[in-house]
C-alpha cells in the first residue's frame, strides 16, 4: 500500500480515511458521501496498514473486532454447553476413572463425548482457557491498535479544517457574520468549560477529550482481571477445600500447614413460631420447618513452627469462635465457612447385660464407638471384653464380620460376657436389632439400653488472594465504563473566511442533544448563523421516500 | 526522498517488528503457563517423587515415637492404611514378610492408620500379627501433609530422606521386595 498525500500537500499513512492535516476525504466513497465517518478521526488502524511478516499476520488477526467478538460468543456458547450436563465437582465419583465411567455411564455416548472434549471441568479444560487467552490477547492487540492513532491524531489536531471537512459533520452552519463573531464565540465557549484554541482565522474548541479514552481505561479493567484469574491457578494463591468435622474431632485443617480446628458443638436451630416468632406461624404452617441458624462452635489451635505434623506438641488455642452461615472464622488470610452438616451420627451405646430368663441386670456399659475400649469392668463382677469391633458392619467373609467404612454407621461387637454365674465367659457378636451367639445358646445378653448421638460439620476453607486484583481490575472496568458513558467529547470548529461567511461545525462522539444544547447558547450570545443536523435532513428525506414509495 | 527518510522507516518497521513479538511472546507465554498450571493443578501440592518427604512424628501402639527424620539414612516404607480398606488388609501379611526379609538391611516400615481408634487398630495388628511399628494418624495431619487420597497410599523414602516413589492402590508381595530393594541403603 502506498502513502496517500491529500491536496493539502500532508503525507497520510495508508488506510487513512480523512486527512491528518486538514481533514479532508482521502477516498472516493468518503468524498461522495454527505458526512463523514468520524470513527477514530479517520485515522488509519495501525494494523491495517502493514501485513508483511508472520508476526504482523498474527498481529492483524487480533486487532480485528470481528475476531475478538466471535472469540467471545464462542466462550458463550462453551459455557451454555457447560451448564447442559453437571460439572464435575457436583457428580458422585472422586478419582479421575470413575468420572469418566460416570459420564459413560449416566449420560451415554453423549456424556463420553462431553467428558472427552472437557466440558465436565469447563473452566479447567485446556481449549477453554486457551480461548480466554486469546480474547486477551485480542483485548491488548485491538485496544492498542486503535488507542495509538487517535491519541496522536487528537493530540495534533489543528485548529483550522479544510470546508469540505467541515460540511461533511452532522452539525453544520454557514451563513454571514459580524467582525466580532469569533471572539464572542470564544468567550461563550470558554465561559462552557471549553479548550478553546485559535489559528488565524478559525477556532476549535473541546470538551471533554478523556471520555474517548474510556473504553481503553475499560480493557485495562479487564486484562487486570483476567491476570487474577490466572492467578488463582497457581498453588498457594486460591484454597477450596472441604472438611468434615466431627463435635469432639480435632482436625488439621487441608492446606493450612500448623494449624488444627476442633468442634465443640454444631447446632442446627428452626424457628418455633412460638413467643416472639409468633408472627412467623402463618408461614411455618404453610412451608414446614424453617431453619433459623447453622452454627459450629470451633476451637482453633496453632501449632509452633518447627513443630511437626502428628508430633502431640503443645498447641496454642488462637481462637474460640462459632461459625455461622455467612459469619466464617477468619485467620492469616484464611476463612472457613459453615456449608453442610449431618445429624446425629451415632457416638456411643449403653448396654445392660441381662439375664435373659429373669430379665434381671448386671449393671449397664457405654460403648464409645469411637474410641472403644478392651474390657468393660461392671459393679457386679462381671465383665464385658470387646474382642472385635466393625463400626460400620457389613456383612461376613470367611467367617470374619467386615467393616465398610470407619465411621460408625452400623455399629457391630463381638464381645465376651462374664458373669459370676458364666466364669467360662460366653461369646455373642451384636449388631443393631440383632444377636448371633456362634458357639452356642448364652445365658446372657447386651440389651440395648440408649444411644448417644453427634453431629458432623461440613465446612470450607477458602483463601483468595487474588481478591484484591480482581476488585481493582472491577473497579478500573467500572471507571472506564463511566468516563465513555457519562462524559462526552464535544468539539466545534468555527472559522471566518475573508468575505466575513461564517463556517460552523460540531461533533461529539454521543449525546447530541447535549451538543446541540450548548451550541445553541453560543448561537445566540455570539450570532452564528443557524445551524442544522444534517442526519436529521437524511433521515427525514430517507422517510419521505419511503413513504412516497407507499403511496405510489 | 533521501536515504535518511528510508532508514527512519526501515528503524520505525524494526522497532515495530520487535514490539508485536515481545507483546504476543509476553501474553502467550501467561496462556501457556496458565494452562499448564491448570492441568497439573490436580496433584500439584501432591508430593513429587524427588520432593524431600515431609517429616513427622507419631506414635506407635507401643508408646514409641517415630519420627521420620530419626530413620535418615534408611529406606523407609511409608504404607497408608485403614482396618475398613480391604487391599490393606491383603498387603499387610506380605509386607510383614519382606520386612523380616529385610529390616537387617536397613529398610524400616511404618504403617500409619487413618485416625482410627486404639482398640481397632490393636486388634487388627494383633490378628495379623504385624511386627513393624504400626502409628495413628489421630487428627489426620500427616495425612494432609502428604495428601494421601485413596487407600493404601505407599510412599517408598529413600535413605537421604527424598521421595523414591509413590503407589497408589494395593501391591503384590513381588512390587513390595522389589520396592525395598529401590529404598535399600548401599
Amino acid at each position: 500500500m502506498e502513502n496517500l498525500q491529500c491536496q493539502c500537500g500532508h503525507v497520510n499513512p495508508p488506510g487513512t480515511k480523512l486527512c491528518e492535516s486538514c481533514g479532508r476525504s482521502l477516498t472516493e466513497k468518503d468524498q461522495n458521501s454527505k458526512l463523514v465517518d468520524m470513527r477514530y478521526e479517520g485515522t488509519a488502524r495501525r494494523s491495517q496498514t502493514y501485513n508483511k511478516s508472520i508476526i504482523d499476520k498474527i498481529w492483524n488477526f487480533f486487532s480485528s473486532v470481528k475476531v475478538g467478538v466471535s472469540i467471545i460468543v464462542v466462550l458463550l456458547v462453551a459455557a451454555a454447553i457447560g451448564t447442559i450436563l453437571p460439572q464435575q465437582a457436583f457428580v458422585p465419583a472422586t478419582t479421575e476413572t470413575a468420572i469418566q465411567e460416570y459420564y459413560a455411564d449416566t449420560y451415554g455416548s453423549i456424556g463420553r463425548v462431553y467428558h472427552f472434549l472437557g466440558f465436565h471441568d469447563l473452566y479447567s479444560s485446556y481449549w477453554f482457557i486457551a480461548l480466554v487467552g486469546m480474547l486477551a490477547i485480542s483485548l491488548v492487540i485491538a485496544s492498542l491498535d486503535r488507542f495509538v492513532p487517535l491519541y496522536k491524531s487528537l493530540k495534533n489536531q489543528r485548529v483550522l479544517r479544510h470546508p469540505s471537512f467541515m460540511d461533511k459533520q452532522r452539525i453544520y452552519a454557514e451563513g454571514p457574520g459580524a467582525e466580532d463573531t469569533l471572539q464572542k464565540a470564544e468567550t461563550k465557549l470558554k465561559e462552557l468549560k471549553y479548550n478553546v484554541r485559535t489559528d488565524k482565522n478559525g477556532l476549535l474548541a473541546e470538551k471533554g477529550r478523556f471520555s474517548r479514552w474510556g473504553p481503553y481505561v475499560n480493557h485495562i479493567g479487564l486484562i487486570i482481571f483476567l491476570f487474577g484469574v490466572m492467578l488463582r491457578m497457581i498453588p498457594g494463591f486460591y484454597i477450596d477445600e472441604s472438611l468434615w468435622l466431627r463435635e469432639g474431632e480435632t482436625r488439621a485443617i487441608p492446606e493450612v500447614p500448623g494449624y488444627y480446628l476442633e468442634s465443640k458443638n454444631f447446632e442446627l436451630e428452626n424457628y418455633s413460631g412460638e413467643g416472639e416468632e409468633e408472627v412467623f406461624g402463618e408461614a411455618l404452617d404453610r412451608v414446614g420447618t424453617v431453619a433459623k441458624n447453622y452454627q459450629t462452635d470451633v476451637v482453633l489451635y496453632q501449632k509452633p513452627e518447627d513443630a511437626l505434623p502428628g508430633a502431640d506438641d503443645s498447641q496454642e488455642v488462637v481462637k474460640e469462635f462459632p461459625i455461622r452461615v455467612n459469619q466464617p472464622l477468619k485467620f492469616d488470610g484464611y476463612a472457613i465457612y459453615q456449608m453442610d452438616y449431618r445429624l446425629d451420627e451415632l457416638k456411643a451405646m449403653t448396654f445392660a447385660l441381662t439375664n435373659k430368663e429373669t430379665e434381671e441386670s448386671l449393671g449397664e456399659l457405654t460403648i464409645d464407638l469411637i474410641d472403644p475400649e478392651d474390657i468393660y469392668e461392671l459393679e457386679s463382677g462381671s465383665t464385658v471384653e470387646l474382642l472385635g469391633y466393625y463400626p460400620d458392619f457389613s456383612g461376613f467373609e470367611d467367617g470374619e464380620p467386615q467393616t465398610a467404612t470407619p465411621l460408625p454407621n452400623n455399629p457391630g461387637f463381638l464381645v465376651e460376657l462374664t458373669t459370676p454365674e458364666t466364669p467360662e465367659g460366653e461369646t455373642s457378636f451384636i449388631t443393631i436389632q440383632n444377636t448371633v451367639e456362634p458357639l452356642g445358646e448364652n445365658d446372657y445378653k447386651l440389651a440395648f439400653q440408649s444411644v448417644e448421638t453427634r453431629d458432623v460439620s461440613g465446612l470450607t476453607v477458602r483463601k483468595d488472594s487474588t481478591l484484591p486484583i480482581l476488585g481493582l481490575g472491577g473497579l478500573i472496568f467500572m471507571i472506564g465504563v463511566a468516563q465513555g458513558m457519562y462524559f462526552n467529547h464535544r468539539r466545534f470548529w468555527i472559522q471566518q473566511k475573508a468575505d466575513g461567511t461564517i463556517l460552523l461545525a460540531g461533533h461529539t462522539n454521543k449525546n447530541w442533544f447535549g451538543l446541540k444544547k450548548d451550541l445553541d447558547q453560543v448561537v445566540e450570545h455570539a450570532s452564528l448563523p443557524a445551524y442544522t443536523d444534517q442526519q436529521d435532513e437524511i433521515d427525514k428525506a430517507e422517510k419521505a421516500e419511503k413513504e412516497g414509495e407507499a403511496l405510489s | 526522498m533521501g536515504e535518511q527518510v528510508k532508514q527512519k522507516k526501515n528503524s520505525k518497521k524494526q522497532k515495530r517488528a520487535v514490539m508485536r513479538t515481545a507483546i504476543l511472546a509476553i501474553l502467550v507465554a501467561a496462556i501457556g503457563y496458565t494452562i499448564y498450571n491448570s492441568a497439573t493443578a490436580k496433584d500439584v501440592s501432591l508430593l513429587e517423587v524427588g520432593d524431600k518427604a515431609p517429616d513427622f512424628a507419631l506414635v506407635d501402639l507401643e508408646g514409641n515415637d517415630h519420627k521420620l527424620s530419626d530413620y535418615e539414612g534408611q529406606g523407609v516404607f511409608l504404607n497408608f492404611w485403614g482396618t475398613w480398606c480391604k487391599p490393606c488388609a491383603k498387603e499387610m501379611p506380605a509386607m510383614d514378610r519382606q520386612y523380616e526379609a529385610f529390616s537387617n538391611d536397613g529398610v524400616q516400615v511404618l504403617a500409619v492408620n487413618i485416625a482410627q481408634s486404639d482398640f481397632e487398630v490393636q486388634s487388627f495388628a494383633d490378628q495379623y500379627g504385624l511386627s513393624f511399628p504400626v502409628v495413628i494418624d489421630k487428627t489426620k495431619s500427616v495425612m494432609t501433609a502428604y495428601n494421601i487420597r485413596p487407600l493404601p497410599t505407599t510412599v517408598l523414602v529413600n535413605p537421604e530422606g527424598n521421595i523414591e516413589r509413590i503407589i497408589t492402590g494395593e501391591m503384590t508381595e513381588e512390587d513390595i521386595e522389589g520396592f525395598m530393594e529401590e529404598i535399600k541403603p548401599e
